[in-house]
């Protein structure tokens, strides 16, 4: 991501998923000039930006190694390679080269957008794939938040797909039980989408700060309750369920609930994506210049530190999961109110776990789980088209994901692989990990 | 993430005593006002052998309702007693144990009482139990081996979840179940090895990385599923599968004889490894060894122990062991690998880990707990409940949390469970 440690906030040592290159720039070590010089030594120190372009190379060529090694068409070029080297190649060129064009052309820009405006088609499909990327981003970014705030604090919440079911059944109870205005209803869907999802986060952060029960088993727990909750909802018609159905799915909301959108129907991105923004630079702003987010940064560094220094620690879980879980709960407005799908008993989809990786890949500060989200997005919208175009299974975008968050994580291996000098001194790294006691 | 810090100390602001109580107490008047008043009216019989089965032991039937309330009053009794007494440590695991079975088996005559479908089959869904928590066994004692080293596991899913894909495309492939076993569990070594590789060599963050290898397994095993396994399913996915083994004389005996002696493989080698594992982590030298680094590497690195060499052993051990786990799931019940097949049991395998405070005894109880209910739903969908199932199925989690909170509390992990160990 950016260059944080020039960015003003001299980082607690830890309070991020990975601390290794956000630390405190050495006296004397020329950061934040980008100048050409300047550049040039970031790319030889691996600098933590470098060293993520780097990681996400990595990741797309094993991705692509994976993606040749299973197609049958160059496997069987591979075998006549006696008779004919040269197709063998080209076949793995065709191979890996149409899945990632495919996967290019579904999530940033496809060039044949271009002539079709030329030729009287329509402009707006030229940004057809970047609102794609965007609309997918966009509870990823949230959940991703909701992670994020849980780990500043020291905390791991594994339970964002239960805050997000939380927040998905109120705002779908709003959106079609009662009758409001057109904006105004959309606004209090989403209000109550983030109080929903409170609730259920508030419910760890209590339990943990009263009993000591571990926040991972809570978390975990709630999340198979939430999922035999809302499937109990979804299909009792005197709950929930749509009327005249026997699927467990809910009545469609109004359509005065629902987040306007862009540029047409979804998928675009539309008010749900600029929500994810604002709740990224709200929370940078909570963590970085608040009171409040002293005391999460404090906490997450170390929770004796600042109960010694006056700091109400209990207080801090419970506020932190309040936030975390409201964060998840929005992230299930924007699907809920941006899509015209009712909610189903599996809307709830991967959000909540793809949350964690978003999170980590975003060192949970806030800008950076913007930026994790939509790269995440684009792979995620990408993907679906390359499955569609060449027949490669998008469930290779997953592994590429993880690969990325796993090298982003190991900047010694991305060091040795490129031989990049290892910034500041020498010597074993100042790591320190999360145990479970927080 | 955190700095070395010690283990905070929680005040607790509930009083413990009172908490157990009160949950005694309160499971006590669900047993009464709810399984009791809204029983059906009718006995509850519960079937102690299967059909044809000899020695055939007779069925025993119990009124419903009054079986409902007597195991109520034992419940708040026991709640009373620890009100007022202060009792030791064995004592209060007894009360717990107890007022759990009271619970437990009031649920069943419940379910079962009046029922026209027939009695209970208490063996079935004994069977059941033990075969449900075979994966979950394996994986909690996967994760005792990796934590009580100090190296954090939660890639239990993940290793679960190769370990089913390679068991099955191997057995499949091959046509041996045995070289599927083998396979699978080194499959689940290789991720352990993995993380050992990046948790110990890079240092990377063992959170970060337990969450990512699932990420990458998942991907990983869906990817290869539908690129070669659903294409070429008779040669991939023939669903291959291990047969019984009736232990000769053991099986004979009524009730314990199906349930324990009647299975396949899977099920002795979890006995073995849970005697192993305990018996070793806590009465031999390598065990004494392995906690040293777990709790204070230093220490044990001054007194000539290889730390990191320990870790290394322990994390692959218990890869390859959550690995078996994962054959399990393909080789030793369906047979057949299909997406996602480990659906979270590495996670409830995790949460039963720390229910079970780190030792290999409590997380196999935690382990049966989860298996209990997740056999229980499938027993209760053939029976007429009037409950929807949904809400049954909620009971287990919701029990846990109320177990965690109320009589568990804090756990205290190894000392240096998580925390990477640099020789200064």
């Amino acid at each position: 991501m950016s260059d944080q440690s020039g960015a003003g906030h001299s980082v607690p040592p830890g309070a991020t998923a990975t601390a290794q290159d956000t630390g405190p720039p050495a006296p004397g070590e020329p950061r934040g000039r980008l100048t050409g010089s300047a550049i040039i030594q970031a790319v030889a120190e691996g600098h933590s930006a470098v060293i993520t372009i780097l990681a996400v190379f990595v990741a797309l060529v094993i991705g692509g190694l994976l993606i040749v090694a299973s197609d049958p068409v160059v496997l069987r070029a591979w075998d006549s390679f006696g008779y004919a080297p040269g197709a063998a190649f080209s076949a793995t060129w065709t191979s890996v080269s149409s899945a990632y064009s495919a996967l290019f052309e579904g999530s940033i820009f496809s060039p044949g957008t271009i002539s079709a405006a030329f030729h009287g088609g329509s402009i707006a499909a030229i940004f057809y794939p970047l609102s794609l990327t965007a609309f997918e981003a966009t509870p990823l970014i949230l959940t991703g938040l909701s992670v994020a705030v849980a780990f500043r604090a020291g905390m791991f919440n594994i339970g964002a797909a239960g805050q997000w079911i939380g927040g998905a059944l109120v705002a779908t109870w709003l959106g079609y039980a009662v009758h409001l205005p057109i904006a105004a209803h959309a606004v209090v869907c989403v209000i109550g989408a983030f109080a929903g999802g409170a609730v259920i986060g508030w419910i760890v952060g209590e339990v943990k700060a009263r009993t000591g029960a571990h926040e991972v088993i809570l978390t975990i727990m709630l999340n198979y309750v939430m999922y035999n909750l809302l499937s109990f909802l979804l299909s009792s018609q005197s709950a929930m369920q749509a009327p005249g159905q026997t699927n467990q799915v809910a009545p469609a909301i109004a359509a005065s609930a629902m987040l306007p959108h862009v540029g047409g129907p979804p998928p675009q991105a539309g008010v749900g994506f600029l929500i994810a923004l604002a709740a990224a630079a709200a929370l940078a702003w909570l963590l970085s210049r608040s009171t409040v987010g002293f005391q999460f940064r404090t906490v997450g560094a170390s929770p004796s530190a600042a109960r010694s220094a006056g700091i109400r620690v209990e207080r801090v879980w419970v506020l932190a999961f309040l936030i975390a879980g409201g964060l998840a709960g929005l992230s299930a407005a924007t699907i809920v109110q941006g899509q015209t799908q009712p909610l189903t008993f599996n809307s709830y989809g991967t959000y909540g776990f793809d949350g964690i990786t978003v999170a980590l890949l975003g060192r949970a500060r806030p800008f950076g789980v913007v930026i994790a989200g939509l790269l995440f997005g684009a792979l995620n919208g990408g993907g679906t088209l390359m499955e569609a175009a060449t027949g490669v299974p998008a469930d290779v975008v997953d592994v590429i994901k993880g690969l990325i968050v796993l090298l982003v994580a190991a900047p010694p291996l991305i060091r040795l692989l490129f031989r990049l000098r290892r910034s500041g001194g020498a010597g074993p790294q100042a790591v320190a990990a999360k145990g479970w006691s927080g | 993430m955190t700095a070395l810090a010690a283990p905070v100390r929680v005040p607790i602001t509930v009083n413990r005593r009172y908490l157990a109580a009160g949950t005694f107490i309160a499971l006590g008047l669900i047993d009464i006002c709810v399984f009791g008043f809204f029983a059906h009216r009718g006995d509850a019989v519960f079937a102690l052998s299967l059909p044809g089965a000899r020695p055939h032991l007779p069925a025993i039937r119990v009124p419903g309702a009054w079986t409902s309330f007597v195991l109520g009053a034992i419940s708040i009794g026991l709640g009373i007693v620890r009100l007022v007494m202060d009792v030791p440590r064995w004592a209060k695991r007894l009360t717990i144990a107890g007022a759990l079975l009271c619970f437990l088996l009031s649920l069943l005559s419940w379910t079962d009482a009046g029922n026209s479908v027939g009695p209970l089959q208490v063996i079935d869904l004994l069977q059941g139990t033990l075969t449900a928590s075979i994966p979950l066994v394996l994986g909690a004692l996967a994760g005792c081996m990796c934590e009580r080293s100090g190296v954090i596991n939660i890639a239990i899913e993940g290793q679960l979840l190769f370990g089913a894909f390679t068991a099955a495309a191997v057995a499949s492939a091959t046509g041996g179940v045995w070289l599927g076993l083998v396979a699978g569990s080194l499959a689940g070594g290789l991720l352990g090895a993995l993380l050992a590789i990046f948790a110990i060599m890079f240092l990377v963050d063992q959170i970060i990385l337990g969450v990512v290898l699932n990420v990458i397994a998942l991907g990983l095993t869906n990817y290869l599923y539908d690129r070669v396994m659903v294409p070429y399913a008779n040669t991939f996915n023939a669903g291959n599968t291990f047969g019984t083994i009736k232990i000769p004389v053991l099986s004979n005996i009524p009730v314990i004889g199906p349930v324990f002696f009647d299975s396949n493989i899977f099920l002795y080698i979890t006995y073995a490894l849970i005697l192993v594992i305990q018996i070793g982590l806590f009465r031999t030298r390598w065990g004494l060894r392995v906690r040293a680094v777990g709790e204070h590497p230093v220490a044990a690195d001054t007194v000539g122990i290889r730390v990191l060499w320990t870790r290394y052993r322990n994390v692959i051990l218990g890869g390859i062991i959550a690995g078996i786990g994962g054959a399990y799931l393909t080789a030793g019940s369906v047979g057949f690998f299909t997406s996602d097949i480990s659906s979270g049991f590495g996670y409830i395998a995790l949460a039963a880990m720390i229910f079970g405070r780190w030792t290999p005894l409590g997380s196999v109880a935690a382990a049966l707990l989860f298996g209990f209910s997740y056999q229980l739903q499938t027993e209760l969908s053939s029976l007429r409940v009037p409950v929807s199932s949904f809400i049954l199925l909620m009971a287990p989690y919701v029990a846990t949390i109320i177990a965690v909170a109320g009589l568990v509390g804090r756990v205290r992990p190894p000392a240096a469970d998580g925390k990477p160990y640099v020789k200064a």
